[in-house]
């Protein structure tokens, strides 16, 4: 089993707890205003080997900001040894958008990994009607409360080297593609770093920014598939 | 959408992001109040901060070295979270016993202090913890190994209702001078024990009951027998992790953060005599709340000092400090009489294994109650424990507590930090500030919620 830190960001009302809900509970709450109580969850995929095919279990142990972000005061212990962000703007907010561009500044500066993976997620996919996929439907238009064009977000993400995805965490549309996408990346990052390790025995320090146990994955085992 | 007008009510106010506001703030969310915490400063920590490099040199040096200057010999800024008060945690210390009751452990990684150190006659020596320690250390010659010996096993099976455990010693009428009589212990012994162990900063314990020194001498041998090599912790990246993580517990708990944020008004209600808290003023409006909780920064009028002045000097090395093996860590404490002073003098070490410099370097600070009117002078014998030194950083607190204990205005003050080396009296204040507070003394309940973890 793999562990990878990942973090939220955003700001307030973009959706990141939904996300996180729909990923951990494959549930969504209509009323879920801010974050109370849980902000500490744990979700496991399992990504596959492109080369011996096998199963790796990766475990995110996934970090909301508990409103912390809201009046600028998240901790810096919330960055450190982060692997991957999500870094989450509202299609239906016009300004989400350029609060998502500093907060991509922000993560930068912050964390020191080169290697970090950073998702820039749109959210709130449903309340966006796509003309292009609906095939023009004149009569839903009022419907479409889009407001931050998918290219915009999309050159935006190229320029910076980050992954890009419109996503609904309401009808949960791209959501889990989103996380194997991050899982997928930061095995194939890691790969080398827990090969150098697994040779040198073990690896003993804890001060290590990566906390991994490699498990041996049982490879032949049938009902060890992809969810 | 969600940017709704921002709730001006709550049920405590708390002002300061020091360890013991923090503590109180995640106490008291998890309680289920209404928690607003406020920082007039843009980082969490207060005086009890961990900060970088280039904050250290602006803090304490007129002339600050440049950026190329500080990087080409100290490395990235990032790597360096230095502590402005230095601590350790007992291992089985209140501390400890918090943050794993409130579960603050999930965000905290901690490491084992490798030595704890006492200076003797011009050298530094390993403390011995427990009984086979005590026969191999050179610090007693054979005869005083073995009265050494018996006074710990004492110590560790003396049992409270077991009367022939106590052989022949009341806790609460013996002095710990007629304890050390008993067991026929000489100066240097007790020096050790009194000062190394028992963590007395001077020799006013003697002349005490016994009981409070006893308790101390066994804090430091269980915490020692639980890893092994010293009775300390220490948290990766720095003390100002601890705030970062109880301040993260109370917003969990739906406390509400505000960094940055100066009080500009403090709001009463009633006249002079009997006025009551009411509310603060800020820049992001005006809050209220039937009490609040604040460092003395906050009401430098409701605070007196205790005549207490605390020297600290961070130190940096780029070496381990001499004598003492590789050490990545150690505590070494200097007692009173071996140089003519009357309070002990700590010096706490940690290094690039903690994540608190960059790699290479190590942390060294020293600190002491001010004695003279010369306060630099009275660090000399540590300074010279330490060898080659970089740079040095030296500053002098004084120790502020509150006049009154907040049952009259519902203020609430906490005190400063005090020169001990360990956390033991900041929980005392944070269990007497919660007392205070909520009327019932705090009881430690395992969070509930645990890890929502599916598959």
């Amino acid at each position: 089993m793999l562990q990878f830190k990942l973090v939220l960001l955003g700001d307030s009302s973009v959706g990141k707890s939904s996300i996180v809900h729909r990923f951990v509970k494959d549930s969504f709450d209509e009323l879920r205003e801010s974050t109370i109580g849980a902000a500490f969850l744990a979700q496991t995929i399992k990504i596959k080997d492109t080369e011996t095919q096998e199963d790796i279990d990766i475990k995110f142990e996934i970090w909301d900001t508990a409103g912390q972000e809201r009046y600028k005061s998240l901790a810096p212990m919330y960055y450190r040894n982060a692997n991957a962000a999500l870094v989450v703007y509202d299609l239906t907010q016009k300004n989400s958008l350029s609060k998502a561009m500093s907060w991509v500044d922000e993560l930068k500066s912050k964390v020191g990994d080169e290697d970090l993976v950073i998702y820039l997620v749109g959210n709130k996919l449903d309340l966006c009607d796509n003309v292009e996929n609906r095939g023009g439907k004149e009569q839903e238009e009022e419907e479409n409360k889009r407001v931050v064009t998918t290219q915009e977000a999309d050159s935006y993400a190229k320029d910076q080297g980050l992954l890009f995805a419109e996503i609904s965490a309401k009808t949960g549309q791209g959501v889990k593609e989103v996380f194997q996408t991050i899982g997928e990346k930061l095995y194939e990052i890691k790969k080398p770093e827990l090969l150098a390790k697994k040779n040198r025995e073990y690896g003993r320090n804890s001060s290590e920014a990566v906390d991994i146990n490699i498990q041996r994955p049982n490879t032949n085992d049938p009902t060890s598939c992809c969810s | 959408m969600d940017q709704e007008t921002i709730d001006t009510e709550y049920d405590v106010i708390v002002l300061g992001t020091g360890i013991t506001e923090c503590i109180l703030s995640g106490l008291l969310s998890v309680d289920g109040k209404k928690v607003l915490h406020i920082d007039k400063q843009d980082h969490y920590g207060g005086e009890s901060a961990s900060v970088t490099l280039s904050q250290l040199y602006d803090k304490f040096k007129k002339s600050p070295i440049s950026k190329e200057d500080r990087e080409a010999k100290f490395g990235k800024d990032r790597d360096w979270n230095v502590d402005l008060i230095p601590k350790f945690l007992m291992v089985n210390g209140e501390l400890t016993n918090i943050l794993v009751h409130t579960d603050v452990t999930r965000y905290v990684d901690f490491k084992q202090v490798t030595g704890s150190y006492v200076f003797k006659q011009g050298k530094i020596y390993k403390v011995p913890a427990n009984e086979y320690e005590a026969i191999s250390s050179p610090l007693m010659g054979i005869f005083e190994k073995r009265r050494m010996k018996k006074f710990l096993e004492w110590i560790s099976s003396y049992k409270e209702d077991e009367l022939n455990t106590h052989q022949g010693l009341d806790l609460d009428k013996n002095t710990m001078e007629e304890v050390y009589a008993k067991f026929g212990l000489g100066n240097s012994t007790k020096e050790f024990i009194g000062h190394a162990m028992a963590l007395w900063t001077n020799d006013e314990y003697l002349q005490q009951i016994a009981r409070p020194s006893f308790e101390r001498i066994l804090l430091y041998c269980q915490s020692v027998a639980r890893y092994g090599k010293s009775p300390y912790l220490y948290p990766m990246y720095g003390l100002g992790e601890l705030p970062q993580g109880f301040a993260r517990l109370s917003a969990i708990y739906g406390g509400t953060y505000m960094l940055d944020t100066p009080i500009e008004e403090v709001l009463y209600d009633g006249e002079a005599e009997s006025k009551k808290f009411k509310g603060v003023k800020t820049k992001l409006g005006t809050f209220t709340a039937p009490l609040v909780i604040a460092d003395p920064t906050y009401f430098p009028d409701k605070c007196k000092s205790t005549g207490q002045k605390v020297i600290r000097a961070i130190c940096v090395l780029n070496h381990p400090i001499p004598g003492a093996g590789d050490s990545d860590s150690l505590q070494i404490i200097i007692p009173q009489s071996q140089v003519n002073r009357k309070n002990d003098i700590y010096i706490a070490v940690v290094s690039a294994a903690h994540n608190v410099c960059s790699k290479g370097h190590y942390l060294a600070i020293i600190s002491t109650i001010v004695e003279t009117s010369q306060p630099h002078v009275e660090l000399e014998s540590a300074f010279k424990l330490l060898g080659p030194i970089e740079e040095k950083f030296m500053g002098i607190a004084e120790i502020f507590e509150p006049k009154e204990d907040g049952s009259k205005d519902n203020i609430f003050l906490s005190r400063s930090y005090d020169a001990s080396s360990h956390f033991e009296s900041m929980t005392d204040d944070v269990k007497d500030i919660y007392f205070r507070v909520t009327g019932h003394p705090l009881v430690l309940k395992q969070r509930e919620d645990s890890l929502q973890a599916t598959t």
